[in-house]
């Protein structure tokens, strides 16, 4: 296509909010439109759109397009790729930045396959070649063991963010921006895939993606009873408890504590890995943990390399003493 | 009629072999498979292959893998068919590379569904675990146009319907996908069965069919490359483990409470 131009981000709202998420991809979509020098848009979908339209010019967005139908009240896969392929083909930009969230997992290449152009996927990073105006993107390969750079070839160059690989930047509500108004015509019919039923199996207390602290166990726990000393721990610093996915797939708990590529992705200040290994695959969910700490009896486990701190010990005594220590640390 | 069901499988390089035997050309832009490390069928894609099988179980169906790539270790991708696939489909041609470009990867195995006259569901495993692209199965449901579900951990058909329990980050979602349909699972789904030996004897019996870009009609329009690999490396942790000793575990256990307070992290 010629002439494209601009970046577009598709936001994700949700209960008239904008999501994190979505001001995570205004803040890398702002780097890559200073180095463009081209304006920086988002594309919110939903029945009405108003608050968050205000909250995304807040976060830096120059225009907003809001695309509305209500037949978007709810997220769809069907309906909400057919309006974003028809906002893509109207607006005709250069770079689309998506969410790498459960949506935008199914959405991006979905997306790119529609346009007939490529996506460079689950980046950490994206920054721009300013002379041929090509996005770079930066991306875990081999569960994480290397790192490819990718850039698109054709436009609009498409790209699907890791969740929190980028910081969103502090509101500013003295921002001024546009709102183009996007109605799309769209017919119940388009939708090929129907809810039946959700059942939410998320466990008590503070949410794992949120948690300031987690606390995680692996394989070499041996069984599901040493994760409830595990909840101890976690209770006592506020936190939530994780699982690698070897743990998962023994069936010690549930998939919705699985933290790695294949799981879930988290950020807390404390990330205490309890009997696992750091396998690559699991430290791509917790790369962006501020402090790791990791408890295993094997001195050579590749988990110390990732660790700020380490204890090589068995959990069985390490993890009473430890929390029994938090404890009159807590109380003190 | 049997439920006809395909299953899109990757050859990939042993994910959990030795840190120490991952080695990259930078030149080449390419990891150098290690000699003595056999390959393995993706992970992900072997819990599609139970997927298929589960459905086999309860009704009448014949499940056929599909896998494209420029060279095979045979007995390797019969891994499938000694679980209870009853075909093998290979499309090799030095020209399959099917690394970085899931597009192109798409295309092919789009054709090959084509020329096999299509099937009522396909089954993928939710991304490989070399280039964890996550989008070959979402592309060739593109590409067919037919119904598409990503993430489930249970299939079954009925009614004409695909029904899935589909992973969301809080649970579950039951979902109905008119037939055809493509659905991605994920190790959820549950361990993959073990080959039986009469499995592993009739796989042994089994050909595989092997198509060449030749054999499929390609469309030329769509040949041209989507993404390009500029670099690729193997990055460097600047972390510094501290290790924190003490008399005994239990000691070690008290000390990093105590070092955790005197860094301010609790």
């Amino acid at each position: 296509m010629a002439d494209a131009t601009g970046v577009l981000v598709i936001g994700q709202s949700s209960a008239g909010s904008l999501d994190s998420t979505a001001a995570e991809l205004l803040a890398a979509g702002r780097g890559v439109a200073a180095s463009l020098g081209e304006d920086l848009s988002i594309a919110l979908l939903g029945d009405a759109v108003d608050a968050p339209s205000q909250q995304a010019i807040s976060h830096g967005a120059d225009r907003v397009y809001a695309v509305t139908s209500p037949l978007l009240s709810e997220y769809q896969a069907d309906l909400y790729l057919a309006a974003m392929d028809a906002l893509c083909r109207e607006v005709n930009p250069r770079v689309v930045l998506i969410s790498r969230t459960n949506e935008g997992r199914e959405l991006a290449p979905r997306l790119a396959f529609r346009l007939g152009v490529g996506l460079a996927q689950d980046c950490l990073e994206v920054s721009v070649d300013e002379a041929s105006k090509t996005l770079l993107a930066n991306r875990p390969v081999y569960g994480g063991n290397a790192v490819a750079v990718v850039s698109c070839v054709q436009t609009p160059q498409i790209a699907a963010i890791r969740p929190k690989a980028y910081e969103a930047t502090e509101l500013d509500s003295s921002r001024q921006g546009q709102v183009v108004s996007f109605p799309v015509e769209l017919d119940a019919s388009q939708a090929r895939v129907r809810v039946v039923e959700t059942v939410r199996e998320e466990s008590e207390g503070v949410k794992l993606e949120e948690a300031r602290v987690v606390v995680s166990g692996g394989r070499g726990l041996g069984g599901p009873e040493p994760f409830a000393g595990l909840e101890d721990l976690a209770r006592l610093l506020g936190g939530a408890v994780g699982a690698s996915r070897a743990a998962v797939d023994s069936g010690w708990v549930p998939p919705s504590y699985q933290v790695g590529l294949t799981g879930k992705s988290i950020t807390p200040d404390l990330y205490i890995t309890v009997a696992i290994s750091g396998a690559s695959q699991h430290m791509a969910g917790c790369s962006g943990a501020k402090c790791i700490v990791a408890i295993n009896k094997d001195a050579d486990a590749n988990i110390f390399k990732d660790a700020r701190y380490g204890v090589v010990g068995d959990w069985e005594t390490v993890i009473p003493a430890l929390t029994e220590a938090v404890r009159e640390l807590m109380d003190s | 009629m049997p439920l006809k069901i395909a299953v899109l499988a990757k050859q990939v390089l042993d994910p959990e072999m030795p840190m120490a035997a991952f080695r990259i050309d930078a030149d080449a832009k390419r990891v150098v498979p290690p000699a003595n490390i056999p390959p393995v069928v993706n992970g992900f894609d072997e819990n599609a292959v139970e997927a298929a099988l589960q459905i086999k179980d309860a009704q009448e169906a014949t499940v056929t893998v599909i896998s494209t790539g420029s060279s095979f270790a045979l007995d390797v991708m019969k891994k499938p068919l000694s679980m209870g696939a009853d075909e093998l489909v290979l499309l090799q041609d030095d020209d399959f590379d099917n690394t970085i470009d899931s597009f192109q990867t798409a295309q092919l195995l789009a054709a090959a569904i084509r020329k096999l006259e299509g099937f009522d569901l396909i089954i993928c495993g939710r991304q490989a675990s070399d280039w964890d692209n996550a989008q070959v199965p979402l592309g060739v449901a593109e590409i067919l146009g037919v119904s598409c579900v990503s993430l489930g951990k249970k299939v079954n058909v009925a009614d004409g319907k695909a029904i899935v329990e589909r992973i969301v980050p809080d649970g579950y979602q039951v979902v109905e996908a008119s037939l055809p349909a493509l659905v991605t699972v994920s190790n959820e789904l549950g361990q993959p069965r073990y080959p039986t030996l009469r499995g592993i004897m009739a796989a042994t019996r089994k050909r595989p069919t092997v198509w060449s870009k030749a054999d499929l009609d390609l469309d030329d329009s769509q040949s041209e490359a989507r993404l390009m690999l500029r670099q690729l490396f193997i990055p460097v942790s600047d972390q510094e483990c501290e290790f924190v000793e003490g008399e005994d575990a239990a000691d070690a256990g008290r000390q990093l409470a105590l070092k955790l307070r005197e860094a301010k992290i609790i």
